[in-house]
């Protein structure tokens, strides 16, 4: 008897588009104004800095594009604006409309880059805290609360302090973004850590996991196939909202002066820039860099807040 | 069935299991409120016999012990003492169990189709080799229990709690066992439902020559499924027989009082002797006979020494002081 089990329905089932369209998550944005805003502006964002090279007039990192009589030019509405410069330029003669996208792309990229890191550390964590349980739970947990009891911005600037002395000093501009990358991580795995706990220890005892127990079946593939999906849903929130929070560590750290460098800027390390000429008239250097990671983040928290609504089953 | 017990071979011997929990709070609450260590005797120095191919039912209160025996006989607890002895099966390897779990909303996972739910045990036991054969033998296993080949296609939350039942009692079955336990698995059950999953336990049972360790609270579906009953209370057997002979001559005051739960169809307003309070606290078990606070009977000796087991002619084993051989 060798027969196809999906030609035997009754009804076909529905393709993955049709089940998008159907989903309770796609019905509940097409009616929430908000969030379609704001994921229409991330979308212009993204797209923005992904194409970046495409768009931007001007290639920032080129130092050789770079014109020193074009320097502080204000943007084009302004009396003494210039084309192909339409927020102005900084003292560099850097065009500011390049900058902000391509510093754009690497708040992006580090930003998805530490929530991804601190994923896999915190929902690792999690997990063999909530399964194992005993002195593997306490000792993981006892450093998760140590990490909570100092602020995050503090544990971010001793890892890329210590990291950035450990590097050789031919690597630490190149190696600044990796740096970033994990002192984000290191101060923000706790959350998933303690969500995915949670979660795992509700997951373990309940019966299809004995079931699979039963079976003999080695812990990493329980941990792996039965508990870790039942634990994405409230992580995937937090790493949503997380994502914005990461843009900003890493524009504080930049701006503190221990995240990028000048030579590759982020959009924290343009408003550092820009802060010393603000009181000298050139208020461009420092605004447009500012709005534009506002922009970015309260896009970001939107959309979060959004889906931890529409996920979370006792507010329907 | 009967034919079998008469050969009085066992599928599982069971002699003096015991199960404790540790349940104190932690080490710095018992330090801070000086409380001592905690201990639940879940399972006290239990003994019982599963003929082959037949079934044996726990029943009992909720908090008698039953789960945990069952948890036990499949080995998801280890025992603090006491042995368990599975039979070799035909093929000369010793039986193992498996399970059918109460609750048919948590025992499947959520998040995997039910395909794949039942293919699980076979892959993980490698009893088929190809993914052809794997996809053939869930198709078989799902019409055995009464679903159709394109269920296998659904997630579980599509399903009813029967539906669940069966798709569980499939996954139990796609191992191949010789040996069930079933952990009161039609108690989260509509009435009507109940009889069909119990009918559907029963069918397999004569098909594949399972052998069943049941366990229910509810003596009609204990009645309907078993070859021999064993009463627990407190974490002990009271009273174990052959079905027929529990139910015409209930000996322990605990066991009668349990068959005055059923319902009558013919006397629903009959007098009923009912028996105040509830099951002691398992933390401080009460001296002597654990049933002696609330047994309608109970003497003196009673709350000094705890019954034995003894056997009765008829093959009833029984725990009580006041039990008279006849």
């Amino acid at each position: 008897m060798t027969t196809d089990v999906s030609k035997q329905g009754a009804t076909p089932r529905p393709s993955m588009r049709q089940r998008i369209r159907n989903s309770d998550v796609w019905w509940s944005f097409t009616h929430s104004k908000s969030a379609i805003v704001a994921a229409v502006i991330l979308a212009v964002l993204v797209l923005a800095a992904v194409f970046a090279p495409l768009i931007a007039p001007q290639n920032p990192y080129d130092a050789a594009q770079l014109d020193m009589w074009k320097a502080e030019l204000p943007p084009m509405w302004e009396q003494g604006g210039e084309w192909p410069y339409l927020l102005g330029t900084d003292t560099q003669g850097r065009d500011m409309l390049s900058a902000i996208l391509y510093g754009t792309r690497i708040s992006i990229v580090i930003g998805l880059a530490s929530v991804a890191l601190s994923l896999v550390i915190g929902m690792t964590a999690g997990l063999c805290a909530g399964f194992f349980g005993g002195y593997i739970d306490n000792i993981l947990m006892r450093l998760g609360d140590i990490t909570l009891s100092i602020p995050t911005i503090l544990i971010a600037i001793l890892v890329s302090t210590v990291v950035r002395q450990l590097l050789p000093a031919d690597l630490r501009e190149i190696g600044a973004a990796a740096v970033l990358v994990l002192a984000i991580a290191l101060s923000s795995w706790v959350q998933y850590a303690r969500t995915v706990r949670a979660q795992t220890i509700v997951e373990r005892s309940k019966e299809y996991v004995q079931a699979a127990r039963l079976l003999k079946v080695p812990s990493r593939r329980i941990l792996a196939y039965h508990i870790l999906p039942n634990t994405l849903t409230p992580v995937l929130v937090a790493a949503t909202l997380n994502f914005g929070m990461a843009i900003l560590t890493e524009a504080t750290l930049s701006f503190l002066g221990i995240g990028m460098p000048p030579g590759q800027p982020s959009l924290g390390t343009l408003i550092r820039i820009g802060n010393q000429f603000l009181f000298s008239g050139s208020w461009w250097i420092v605004l447009f860099p500012v709005i534009q990671l506002c922009l970015l983040v309260v896009v970001v928290n939107i959309l979060g807040d959004w889906l931890r609504d529409v996920l979370n089953p006792k507010l329907r | 069935m009967t034919a079998m017990l008469a050969q009085k071979t066992h599928a599982l011997r069971v002699e003096g299991l015991v199960k404790t929990f540790d349940v104190s709070a932690p080490w710095l609450n018992r330090l801070v409120e000086r409380k001592p260590r905690q201990h639940l005797q879940a399972v006290n120095d239990i003994s019982f016999e599963v003929p082959l191919g037949g079934c044996l039912s726990l029943v009992g209160e909720s908090g008698c012990g039953k789960s945990t025996v069952a948890r036990l006989v499949t080995g998801l607890y280890s025992a603090n003492s006491g042995k368990m002895q599975f039979a070799s099966g035909p093929d000369g390897k010793t039986l193992s169990a498996q399970m059918i779990f109460q609750d048919p909303y948590a025992s499947l996972n959520p998040r995997w189709r039910v395909k794949n739910i039942i293919a699980e045990p076979i892959r993980e036991l490698k009893l088929r080799k190809s993914a052809a054969e794997i996809d053939e033998r869930v198709v078989e296993l799902l019409k055995t229990v009464g679903l159709s080949a394109s269920d296998g296609q659904k997630f579980p939350h599509e399903f009813s709690g029967g539906q669940r039942q069966r798709i569980s009692i499939a996954r139990a079955l796609a191992s191949e066992p010789r040996f069930l336990v079933c952990d009161e698995p039609t108690s989260a059950l509509d009435v009507s439902v109940q009889a069909q999953v119990l009918n559907l336990m029963r069918r397999l049972q004569d098909e594949f020559g399972l052998t069943y360790l049941f366990i229910s609270h509810d003596m009609s579906v204990v009645r309907h499924m078993s070859d021999r009953i064993a009463v627990m209370y407190l974490g002990r057997i009271v009273e174990e027989g052959d079905t027929e002979e529990l139910f015409a001559r209930p000996r322990h005051p605990y066991t009668q009082l349990l068959l005055q739960t059923i319902p009558n169809i013919e006397k629903p307003q009959r007098d009923r002797i009912t028996a105040g309070g509830e099951v002691p606290s398992p933390f401080k078990p009460p001296s002597g006979c654990p049933f002696h606070p609330r047994c309608p009977s109970a003497t003196a000796r009673c709350s000094a020494e705890l019954p034995k087991v003894r056997t009765l002619a008829s093959g009833t084993r029984v725990a009580c002081h006041l039990v008279q051989e006849d």
